[in-house]
């Protein structure tokens, strides 16, 4: 995937606006969406489409969704595995509550119900900035958790609010094998970020950032603050309420409003600021590299250092490299691994003459 | 001047006063801006100028007086009704989105005029992809305007400083404005910069008929491109009229224009 796009001069608005560009990047996509749909059920085994791919499927929608709100609206969010929470506890409602409920539209209410809940604890938004927003959303993250655990309703009156997800089936077909499950999760995921990108690229997208980068301008020019904002809080819930759904359904199976706790929340911020605040394809880097780097590292210590290391230090190891990749990623590249990624391409572009 | 015809009054602001805690801004002030004319506001530091923009386009609201546009008067107004009443502006200090390219920033002044909801722009079906087609050429009949065509893509927290303001008069102009607001568009520009801009505002003024107010401290552009001039000091109005009236006026005189800047 080295190229350079030189030569390739747009002739019409319509060709300059296409969703990607750059013939590379179309063909590239292409060919990733190819390998991911064809190749990869029959590749990668059991292990790695349980306990890696789909995970980083599902973190990645949700970091897209925060991204959506952080990155592109700029409103800081400390509560996206609480809007997790709501899309999964929903969805679980509206498949126990009612009779033939098609599993695909449950997703979709558990998306909307997070949606709206989004939208409630955005209000404050309207109010407060950065710092103090962010605290608002923490308040959010608790309270959502705690309600979710304290009225028995939410989980079918089971023991501490663990619900166990109904068995997907579409069609009569029926979604049991981790090949299938991946491919479904992959489907949505794909189908939500093109959405996403092309909201962003819009002007819906571009109403986002100008709220972002200059409020008051923004107002100026004609974009309604409070509409901007809350639509990002509402778009960001909706994709988060979604991968909760998901995460419940495709992955964990059984789950608890615990699980979706302010640690997740906090992963989930990660996976943005390393892999790229405002950036699409950001969302997807930092989730792959939040999940498999525990995994690489656990592969390199028993490889390297076992027997060097005590235990102990090294389940630490794990904590002690993400901080400080995310003091790294906060000082020195705040765009994360999406940016590194394109000055690579710009240097590329140049290479080998360095001017 | 050129063969444009002034036309009649647009905006009337009648004893307009805006305090800010103790802090009058303006005091009692009435003046009216005429269709296709290019009316200056100046005077001193502090004088008021920058507010009486913002109450203008509906960022400040005055605590006292009237304000009728287009003949209707006008109750309390938000910026985002006065921009789709036709009303933009630009900055005293650039306000530009950092973090978008040149491009994006001037698509984004033309969002009133978008009407596809957020979910047509997810799927792009329909008047979605069409519409952000239709307006890039429009965009870019402004972008071939204002010569920044080789700026396009660029983003424009990398511009050189007369750069940023020649986006944000593109920008103001993507929305086809019946009337523009210039906070001080020349400021901290250089000769050729400054003459650069006095050519858009009046080709602006002159091929699209666009109202134009304008702030400036440059006497000598004032008096060569105004139509009429507004003077204030320490919130009052002190003078009003042709530039040549005003340059006789003594009150202006000793308040003003003697003092050096
Ligand atoms: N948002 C605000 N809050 C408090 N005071 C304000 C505000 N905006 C303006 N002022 C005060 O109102 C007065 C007029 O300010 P304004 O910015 O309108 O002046 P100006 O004529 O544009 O000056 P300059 O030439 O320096 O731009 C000043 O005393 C200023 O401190
Ligand atoms: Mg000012």
């Amino acid at each position: 995937m080295f190229y350079r796009e030189a030569g390739q001069f747009k002739t019409s608005y319509a060709a300059d606006q296409q969703i990607f560009p750059i013939t590379q990047d179309r063909v590239g996509v292409l060919l990733i969406l190819a390998f991911a749909f064809l190749a990869v059920p029959v590749l990668f085994n059991e292990y790695w489409l349980k306990a890696i791919l789909i995970p980083f499927l599902i973190f990645s929608l949700a970091a897209l969704g925060l991204n959506i709100l952080t990155g592109y609206a700029g409103q800081l969010s400390l509560g996206s595995a609480a809007f997790m929470a709501v899309g999964a506890f929903a969805s679980y409602n509206f498949m126990l509550r009612i009779d033939g409920m098609p599993i695909l539209l449950a997703f979709a209410l558990g998306g909307l119900s997070a949606a709206l809940v989004g939208i409630a604890f955005g209000l404050p938004s309207l109010r407060i900035k950065g710092f103090y927003l962010a605290v608002a959303t923490l308040a959010a993250q608790f309270f959502i958790v705690w309600a979710l655990t304290k009225f028995g309703w939410f989980s079918n009156y089971s023991s501490s609010g663990v619900i166990s997800a109904q068995e997907m089936e579409i069609l009569g077909y029926k979604f049991v094998t981790p090949e299938a499950k991946y491919l479904l999760v992959l489907a949505i995921v794909v189908l939500l970020a093109l959405a996403a990108k092309n909201m962003v690229r819009s002007s819906v997208g571009r109403a986002w950032m100008a709220v972002r980068d200059m409020d008051v301008a923004a107002e100026v020019i004609g974009i309604r603050i409070m509409h901007t904002k809350l639509l990002a809080f509402a778009v960001s819930s909706f994709y988060c309420g979604v991968a909760g759904a998901l995460y419940a359904y495709a992955y964990i199976g059984t789950v608890e409003p615990e699980g979706f706790n302010l640690d997740l929340s906090f992963k989930i911020l990660f996976m943005i600021i390393i892999g790229g605040v405002g950036s699409i394809v950001g969302a997807f880097l930092g989730a792959a590299f939040i999940v498999l780097l525990p995994i690489a590292l656990d592969v390199m210590v028993q490889e390297w250092l076992s027997g060097i290391l005590s235990p102990s230090i090294s389940s630490n190891l794990q904590l002690i490299v993400f901080g400080g990749l995310i003091i790294f990623f906060l000082i020195v590249e705040p765009h994360g691994l999406a940016r590194l990624w394109q000055i690579g391409k710009e240097k590329l572009r140049l290479w080998p003459f360095p001017h | 001047m050129s063969g444009r015809k002034i036309g009649d009054v647009i905006l009337d602001l009648q004893n307009i006063s805006l305090r800010f805690g103790g802090v009058k801004a303006l005091t009692n002030i009435s003046f009216d801006v005429r269709e296709h004319e290019i009316r200056a506001i100046i005077g001193p530091n502090g004088a008021g100028k920058s507010s009486m923009l913002n109450v203008i386009n509906g960022v400040y609201h005055p605590q006292e007086g009237r304000i009728n546009f287009h003949g209707e008067e006008r109750r309390r107004m938000e910026p985002h009704m006065a921009a789709k009443q036709g009303i933009s502006r630009t900055f005293q200090n650039i306000a530009l989105f950092k973090g978008m390219s040149v491009l994006d920033n001037v698509m984004t002044g033309r969002i009133t005029k978008m009407k596809a909801n957020f979910l047509e722009q997810a799927i792009r079906i329909g008047r979605a992809g069409r519409e952000e087609i239709e307006h890039r050429k429009k965009v870019e009949e402004v972008i071939d305007f204002l010569e920044i065509q080789h700026i396009r893509k660029t983003p424009v927290g990398r511009l050189p400083y007369g750069l940023q303001k020649r986006v944000e008069l593109a920008r103001a102009l993507a929305a086809e404005p019946t009337m523009l607001l210039l906070d001080e568009p020349m400021a901290g520009m250089n000769v050729e910069e400054k003459q650069d801009m006095c050519r858009f505002i009046l080709d602006v003024n002159d091929q699209f008929g666009t109202t134009i107010v304008l702030i400036e401290h440059d006497m000598g552009v004032v008096m060569d491109i105004s139509d009429r001039v507004v003077v204030l000091d320490y919130g009052k109005k002190i003078g009003d009229g042709t530039p040549d009236e005003v340059r006789n006026n003594q009150e202006v005189i000793s308040a003003y224009l003697g003092v050096a800047h």
